[in-house]
């Protein structure tokens, strides 16, 4: 560096540059004069040559440290690369094992008689879980599949994956093969991993149910939230007011778990009778996540309303318009990708939302449209059944990750459309 | 909306044609004075759900506030005055207490009491624990607000210990009964309600906070220096940026799930601590307090980059070209002009992401928070709980009494939260100065 600033200082001409600073700059440390001495020396060509040499080697050494630290940097930001598929693989991976294990149910229903390895058809007890057309059934190790059922008669296929059929005594017990189909996941409402049922809706169902509370709550007041600090309120009132309502954002959400509870339910109690609101119910945790989720609305949607600029402000108002006609008809829509962007992420926000709802909404899935009663939302269900010793080989642990993969989608849908909402509807102001 | 003003105007009145007294005669001013008033109407609306939101805000606190605090009515099964011969518990020798438990508990419970620690290594306040939780057996049988107990103190002083059928007068106890006070932050866990503590839920809370940001700082500041000063514009960098904002957004639990599947099952040697022979006998598996650090750093690691973006964002250009004028490398000139000009911003964001870490529950429930561990985690690869676990445990207990020790924990975690947030603007106002 320093040879550098000298040759430059050498090369130009004289008249214009004081011959002091530059050169006694230089010449201070030994490197520079040791590289002055040489340059004397030297001929006019060979000045010129090495010069562009030594510039050449400059350029092209390869700085491995440099090189080293943009890897390194770079694997830092593919991390989070790493973490979306880990996440991906993992939901998938775990969900795929959710609906092809194959879990055997003791239907506690027997043999009513002796049968033979060459039967197709034969009477079994009436006691027990009733057999299903189609299901797959296991007497002492043989596996069969069900053809048809009259009364206490079926009809099977023997020897079916591979077993040889065989005689079997009267009284053996029937398993029967449990396996969650998706028709099962998306098309039944009842869900009860106890007697093998796998319907997501009830789960589905009680997580919309308190999103579409919390939106109901939070949309509305932190619409006109972000319309009064941005339109009505001072600079001062909006520098106080706004850091005051994101310290609600601030506040973990368990101890908004702890409010609904303690709070707003015993408050719906008095207003709504103890006979119509139970302890744990949807109304009450919609209510309480629609509070932590207004200073997202009304804070996303303040930057958008601020952002409009004042000029459009001041049109409305010439061609006589009132403020709140300035507001509603002008600056709101002129946010619009703004506003929608904040509506979006708070739904996303109020899906994913876990521990309000794992307090307060109930344990216990229960399909009802009924927000004063219990139920039990998607993440709620996670929370209670991975809250003991769970194991890693139970259908419990597998469809953990079949439910959060479901989550996984609708949140990341919903970020991805308001990210498009943002791109597509912005309007660009100079 | 003039033109069809106009055009009723001149419906109105077909003879006048100016403008000013066809506006006059037709109703446009009751119109305007309609507009008016739904103006007003609607400025009121607004600036109520303003004040609605801070009500929320202030409900909350006020809630909490009043059960942390609040007289209670304590009935204890043996009068611990009784047991000292009239002195207090606290003022009486190890071997008093020592002999007071002997006597009072039986034989077999006595031996396995020395056989779990012997009494001449146990602390004197660890005999009178043992006391209070097998002989005293304090019960707490009724509680008030702290509002209540502003309100109606002599009420309750009055009436209060004659109000339990079946506990004599004599030992029913009523006193004002702070939940939050030195000895709930510096005791373990305790299953009764008047003696447990946060310590091990605040010693977790620290550890798992330590390991997440260790692992998420470094990574994360890189990863914004790469995005903002090294990245073109090529699709993969592209991605990569797109990936992490909506990694922000992904609900917490799934990093939960994540991390269940990562940490505490793959990974299970290295995070229980068997590959370097430190493995908790009590766990032995990867439930383990280093496993919560790395979900947790996970989870705030793309809020910290974002943060770090920004500050780094807004370090001025003129920087970078004059460090790079005077030849310095791409690092030289990130490393001595950007990253010490945009410290302060990246701090504050850290400091942020980590307050957010700390108040996070349902990763850690899903990850494997213990529900009950009175002793102080001794290392990463011990089993852990934390503050808000600890909060949401005693939520849900039934008894109504885990409510109160409840709401005092949640005062500490909002204290910390608070201190974190003022440490985070000081931080900064430092920095600044300096620059």
């Amino acid at each position: 560096m320093v040879s550098m600033g000298q040759r430059v200082g050498r090369h130009q001409p004289g008249g214009r540059h004081q011959p002091g600073g530059r050169h006694q700059l230089g010449e201070r440390t030994p490197a520079g004069e040791a590289w002055s001495a040489s340059w004397a020396q030297a001929s006019p060509l060979d000045r010129g040559l090495s010069a562009a040499t030594e510039l050449e080697v400059l350029a092209r050494r390869p700085r491995i440290g440099e090189r080293l630290i943009k890897a390194f940097l770079f694997l830092c930001g593919a991390l989070s690369i790493l973490t979306t598929v880990g996440i991906v693989y993992e939901l998938s991976k775990e969900s795929l094992l959710f609906f092809t294990r194959r879990q055997w149910e003791v239907t506690n229903k027997p043999l009513a008689q002796d049968i033979e390895a060459g039967w197709t058809s034969f009477e079994v007890g009436t006691s027990g879980a009733s057999l299903r057309d189609g299901a797959l059934i296991r007497v002492a190790g043989e596996l069969m599949r069900v053809e048809a059922i009259e009364g206490t008669r079926v009809t099977v296929v023997r020897g079916v994956g591979g077993t040889t059929a065989g005689a079997h005594g009267a009284g053996t017990v029937i398993e029967m093969a449990n396996q969650v189909t998706l028709r099962e996941f998306f098309g039944k409402t009842d869900w009860n991993p106890q007697i093998g049922r796998f319907g997501i809706w009830s789960l589905v169902n009680a997580t919309m149910m308190t999103s579409v509370i919390a939106l109901a709550v939070a949309l509305p007041l932190g619409l006109s939230v972000a319309i009064y600090l941005s339109e009505y309120a001072t600079d001062r009132a909006r520098a106080t007011l706004k850091p005051i309502l994101e310290v609600l954002s601030g506040v973990p959400t368990v101890v908004y778990g702890y409010f609904a509870l303690t709070f707003m339910t015993p408050l719906l109690r008095s207003i709504f009778g103890t006979g119509v609101v139970e302890i744990y119910n949807t109304a009450s945790a919609g209510i309480v996540m629609g509070i932590l989720i207004l200073p997202i609305v009304s804070s996303m949607s303040e930057d958008a309303l601020s952002a409009v600029p004042n000029a459009l402000r001041e049109a409305a108002y010439s061609l006589g318009a009132t403020k709140l006609e300035t507001a509603l008809k002008v600056v709101v829509p002129a946010a619009f990708s703004g506003v929608a962007a904040a509506f979006i992420v708070a739904a996303s926000r109020a899906i994913g939302e876990t521990m309000i709802v794992a307090v307060a909404a109930g344990a216990g899935p229960n399909f009802t449209f009924n927000p004063f009663k219990a139920a039990e939302t998607m993440t709620g269900h996670i929370v209670r059944i991975s809250g003991g010793d769970l194991s890693y080989n139970s259908l419990d642990y597998n469809s953990i990750f079949a439910i959060g993969l479901l989550l996984f989608f609708m949140t990341l849908t919903l970020n991805i459309v308001s990210q498009r909402v943002v791109k597509r509807y912005r309007e660009e102001y100079e | 909306m003039s033109k069809g003003r106009e055009r009723r105007a001149v419906r109105s009145d077909p003879w006048q044609v100016g403008g000013g007294s066809g506006i006059e005669g037709d109703g446009f001013a009751p119109r305007l004075n309609r507009r008016h008033r739904m103006a007003n109407v609607w400025r009121t609306v607004f600036r109520l759900s303003t004040v609605v939101g801070i009500l929320a805000l202030g409900l909350l606190l006020v809630n909490i506030i009043n059960d942390a605090f609040g007289y209670v009515a304590i009935v204890n099964t043996v009068d611990p005055l009784e047991l000292g011969e009239g002195r207090p518990l606290e003022e009486l020798p190890k071997e008093t207490l020592v002999q007071i438990l002997e006597a009072n508990v039986s034989a077999g419970l006595f031996r396995r009491f020395a056989h779990d620690e012997p009494f001449e290594e146990r602390a004197s306040g660890d005999v009178i624990n043992l006391i209070y939780e097998n002989v005293v057996k304090p019960r707490v049988v009724n509680q008030w607000t702290l509002l209540e107990s502003l309100t109606q103190r002599r009420t309750i002083l009055t009436q209060g210990p004659v109000d339990y059928p079946g506990a004599s007068e004599r030992s029913v106890r009523v006193r004002f009964e702070s939940w939050v006070d030195v000895a709930f932050i510096t005791s373990p866990q305790s299953a009764d309600a008047t003696r447990a503590g946060i310590r091990t839920a605040i010693l977790g809370s620290l550890w798992t906070i330590a390991i997440a940001i260790l692992f998420a700082f470094p990574i994360g500041v890189g990863a914004a220096i790469y995005l903002e000063e090294y990245a073109e514009e090529t699709q993969l960098n592209k991605l990569i940026q797109t990936n992490i904002n909506n990694l922000a957004g992904v609900p917490s639990i799934i990093y939960g799930i994540l991390g269940l599947a990562i940490f505490v099952r793959a990974l299970q040697p290295l995070t229980s601590g068997a590959l370097f022979g430190m493995t908790d006998p009590t766990t032995a598996n990867g439930r383990t307090i280093i496993s919560a650090g790395l979900t947790l750093g996970l989870l705030i690691l793309p809020l910290i980059i974002i943060n770090a973006q920004e500050a780094i964002k807004a370090v001025p250009n003129s920087l970078r070209e004059a460090a790079l004028a005077l030849g310095a490398t791409r690092w030289q000139t990130v490393w001595s002009h950007v990253l010490p000009n945009a410290m302060s911003g990246i701090l504050t964001g850290a400091i942020l992401s980590v307050s957010r870490a700390i108040g996070e529950t349902a990763p850690l429930v899903v990850v494997g928070a213990s529900t009950y561990i009175t002793s102080d985690p001794n290392g990463p690869f011990a089993k852990f709980t934390t503050l808000p676990i600890q909060i949401f445990q005693w939520t849900t207990r039934p008894q109504s009494v885990f409510r109160n020790i409840a709401a005092a924990a949640i005062v500490v975690l909002l204290v910390l939260l608070l201190s974190m947030n003022g440490a985070a603007i000081l931080l900064r106002n430092r920095f600044s100065k300096r620059l």
